[in-house]
């Protein structure tokens, strides 16, 4: 029993990661139909930041985070404005190769720039283990969580209380109509790059402090749980994605602890066919029919 | 001699009776109207029709000699059985030349498969020779030969319709369900379109169901009107008869009946 | 235009004569052992991109996990050859066989599925079939299958590709092609005009997964060593950015892609992560400005023969 309940514990920190990169990329597809393939990418250019914020220039946790996010989110702009838009009206099979050399890019680029091997975070959160009973919580797991929670609540503010926030759902729903309403559609779709990927940049910093160590790769597996994760949930539906990660990540962790670690990519990629199969608008979907 | 029944067809859509209790009859080489205000259900009848869906309750019955019951069959069969449609909005395969868009409509009638494709035996060519030939006729028939090698999508828009219609016939229905022929066409092309679908009906011994908005058209060449308001059938008769149904006057047509 | 006829003559002939020049030159030492690894590899690139091409440019069905075909038509040729002892001939058959039944495995359940959710989902399946692979020990698991006996010959391989293009073009060039063309141009038309979708979806998927399996069976057979991770999606991104490339629904489009292609990784090979940059660069710059690929749709019509000999 504590063994399962210390899987949770675990399942929880792994599925806030998840569901963070998971925002993104369902926000993104929400407001422009596109994979963002680079995402995952992001999310690991944020840990390479924090990095080099708490290695060289000394910072603690949160500074480190804080500046991890505002570039992440600078980065997603100009990866928008350079990359997508020239594709925006193109086919979807472009735009979803454009979106995966993007991706190569970022991650090639990278690996050229700072080297393949892994480097490990210093120690900005001191390891603290509090025991529950027989369960066993590290005070990182609590800060993920924290932060995670405190993150998704700023974002469901902005989408809900804010003027920006209004124009990204106005939007996802019909972008000519947002036009016509004088909202500028090109302005939201950066704002929501900006969002997505500012939480991204946040999953990589707490995966380098929690896991300690990063490399240029580290974005392609996360990515695609991710993905997955936005897909369980509904993509373009944000609670959605925040439920998708938590399931996936817990699932992973109960697959690893019943002894099928070898197998948790494979069980994440099961999932993935049987929702498309069985219901692929996600959990929180609505089925629209094509009108023929 | 009735060549097409529909026996109290509906629809539901998880809740939504999109179209219900339909009953009609259709004989061998009438025109027969399907008219009614948007939404009423008649491009869903036409996908009943067709096999795109699958009707919740009723039977769609064919008559070919023997009756066979049309639910549930898949739509390339049911085209197989003869019945071929146009589409409200056009669907031609647009990146294809015109002549391979009426060469496709040949497909349930060939049947050169993948190995005597790839080996090319004798039966391809000759299959290749004739589908080319008749899709070339076909082609001059409807006076759209001179374009067999552009691209369907550079087409105008009036030859598009014409197009759609020779792919149709390519794969030879007894009966051809035409969606919104008309819908974008000024007084002059409908006056032709109108004479166009008579002459179609004749030449090629069809039996044909229209959708449309046009009354005057409608009027003007059906046999028969069925009219449809909200998924019902309220009306079904002669021309004449529809247009003085008090039932029809009040839904759809208003006072530009006569 | 029938079988013999004087273009079918003329091109049979040139095939023949670029065959016995590349043996010769093979055989009289022209061309070393270098070289003819590149030339291999070309050759099961051409041979996989022309099967994704029917797949994802002819029948519109985008499919990210061609690589787990050429896994299995691997690994299925490594035990056969090496653990059953057999021929080549033998192994290859039974890989094509594998391969075009994991095509109907994977083809059946993604029937339903379009665009973006067709593509996660086949690279879904690839990767499962990858994770499996890496899972078992018989066939080596993580570590690889090792000591593979080395078949592979330019004969082999080059009747083998000419061979695809043969039959993916024979086929593409005729009724089933038509079909396939029209459902990657509007699925619900093409289903109205009597063409059984779900036939024509799977088949395509066959021949290409058919195909993808022999090529496994060449680079197993060449290179006797396999292992799962080299035929993960990062392999099917470069099939699929050879046949964008080459340009979808082009036959031809996908050999000279994959020849150039290989040609350009092969002059960047001095710089491995700036390889992976340039390909990234190339891949964006065409999506932008030419996403119909270097060739389109055209074939070359070899028009130059017709009109000698017309």
């Amino acid at each position: 029993m504590e063994q399962v309940l210390q899987q949770l514990i675990n399942g929880i920190s792994l599925g806030s990661i998840y569901a963070l990169i998971a925002l993104g990329y369902t926000m993104v597809y929400g407001i422009i139909n596109l994979i963002n393939f680079a995402h995952g990418d992001i999310y690991m250019i944020g840990a390479y930041i924090g990095f080099a914020c708490t290695t060289f220039l000394g910072m603690g946790f949160i500074p480190a985070l804080i500046v991890s996010m505002v570039s992440s989110a600078v980065l997603g702009v100009i990866v928008e404005k350079v990359a997508y838009k020239p594709i925006r009206k193109s086919t979807r099979i472009a735009a979803l190769i454009t979106a995966i050399s993007v991706s190569l890019f970022l991650e090639y680029g990278m690996m050229y720039f700072v080297k393949p091997e892994t480097r490990t975070f210093p120690e900005v959160l001191p390891s603290q283990n509090i025991t529950l009973g027989n369960v066993i919580v590290n005070n990182k797991d609590i800060y993920i969580v924290i932060v995670t929670v405190v993150l998704m609540l700023v974002l469901q503010y902005i989408i809900h209380n804010t003027k920006t926030g209004m124009a990204m759902r106005a939007t996802s729903m019909d972008s000519e109509a947002a036009k016509l309403m004088g909202i500028s559609v090109d302005n939201t779709i950066s704002a929501t790059f900006a969002l997505g990927s500012c939480l991204a940049g946040a999953a990589g910093v707490m995966v380098g402090v929690y896991y300690n160590s990063i490399d240029p790769l580290m974005g392609m597996m996360p990515g695609i749980k991710a993905f997955i994760a936005a897909v369980i949930g509904g993509i373009g539906i944000i609670p959605g994605a925040m439920f998708g990660g938590y399931l996936l990540g817990i699932t992973e962790t109960m697959v690893s602890a019943y002894g099928y670690s070898l197998y948790k990519d494979a069980v994440a990629f099961a999932i993935l066919i049987l929702m498309l199969l069985i219901k692929p608008k996600g959990l929180f979907g609505k089925n629209v029919r094509e009108k023929v | 001699m009735p060549v097409l029944k529909l026996n109290k067809v509906s629809i539901t859509f998880g809740g939504l009776k999109a179209v219900s209790d339909i009953d009609m009859t259709i004989e061998k080489g009438q025109i027969v109207g399907v008219i009614g205000p948007n939404g009423a259900g008649k491009t869903t009848l036409f996908n009943l029709l067709t096999g795109m869906y699958v009707p919740t309750s009723g039977e769609i019955l064919l008559d070919k000699g023997t009756p066979i019951k049309l639910n549930g069959l898949k739509p390339y069969k049911i085209t197989s059985h003869g019945i071929a449609r146009t589409f409200q909005n056009i669907r031609l395969f647009g990146e294809m030349t015109v002549l391979d868009n009426v060469k496709m409509g040949f497909h349930c009638r060939t049947k050169c498969g993948f190995f005597s494709s790839v080996i090319r035996l004798p039966y391809y060519y000759n299959e290749e020779k004739r589908v080319n030939e008749e899709a070339e006729e076909l082609l001059r028939i409807l006076n759209l030969d001179s374009k067999k090698n552009e691209l369907a999508r550079n087409l105008p828009y009036g030859e598009q319709r014409r197009l759609e219609i020779a792919r149709a016939l390519a794969s030879k229905p007894s009966i051809l369900l035409l969606d919104e022929p008309a819908a974008g066409m000024n007084p002059n092309e409908t006056k032709e379109l109108t004479n166009f679908i008579v002459w179609v009906r004749d030449k090629f011994d069809l039996t044909i169901i229209l959708i449309e908005h046009d009354i005057k058209l409608v009027m003007g060449i059906c046999d028969k009107v069925y009219v449809l308001n909200y998924g019902n059938l309220i009306a079904g008769g002669t021309p004449e008869e529809v247009q003085k149904n008090p039932q029809v006057i009040e839904a759809y047509i208003g006072s530009e009946g006569a | 235009m029938r079988i013999l006829s004087k273009k079918n003559i003329i091109t049979a002939l040139l095939i023949l004569l670029i065959y016995a020049v590349g043996e010769v030159m093979l055989r009289q030492g022209i061309i070393d052992s270098y070289i003819e690894l590149n030339i291999m590899l070309i050759g099961i690139n051409i041979i996989l991109a022309v099967g994704l091409n029917l797949v994802t440019g002819i029948t519109g069905q985008f499919s990210l996990g061609h690589a787990a075909f050429m896994a299995v038509g691997a690994y299925t040729s490594a035990i056969f050859t090496a653990k059953f002892g057999q021929s080549f001939i033998v192994a290859m058959v039974f890989s094509a066989i594998a391969a075009a039944l994991a095509g109907v495995i994977i083809g059946i359940p993604t029937l339903r599925l379009k665009g973006d959710y067709l593509a996660i989902a086949t690279l879904g399946f690839g990767e499962i079939i990858k994770i499996v692979a890496l899972n078992i020990d018989y066939i080596g698991g993580a570590r690889g299958f090792m000591d593979i006996p080395k078949y592979t010959n330019w004969t082999w391989l080059y009747f083998m590709v000419v061979l695809s293009i043969v039959v993916i073009k024979n086929f593409v060039d005729s009724r089933g092609g038509r079909a396939c063309i029209s459902i990657s141009q509007d699925e619900t038309a093409a289903e109205a005009m009597g063409i059984n979708t779900t036939k024509y979806k799977i088949l395509a998927f066959v021949i290409g997964a058919f195909f993808a399996g022999i090529a496994g069976a060449l680079y197993a057979n060449y290179f006797y060593f396999i292992k799962p991770d080299s035929f993960g999606y990062m392999k099917s991104i470069d099939i699929l950015v050879i046949v964008v490339f080459g340009g979808m629904g082009s036959i031809a489009g996908s050999v000279v892609g994959a020849i150039v292609l290989s040609l350009i990784s092969l002059f960047l090979q001095s710089i491995p992560e700036l390889r992976m940059v340039v390909y990234a660069v190339i891949l964006f710059l065409i999506m932008v400005y030419r996403p119909q690929g270097l060739l389109g749709k055209g074939e070359f019509k070899l028009k130059f023969l017709r009109k000698r000999v017309a």
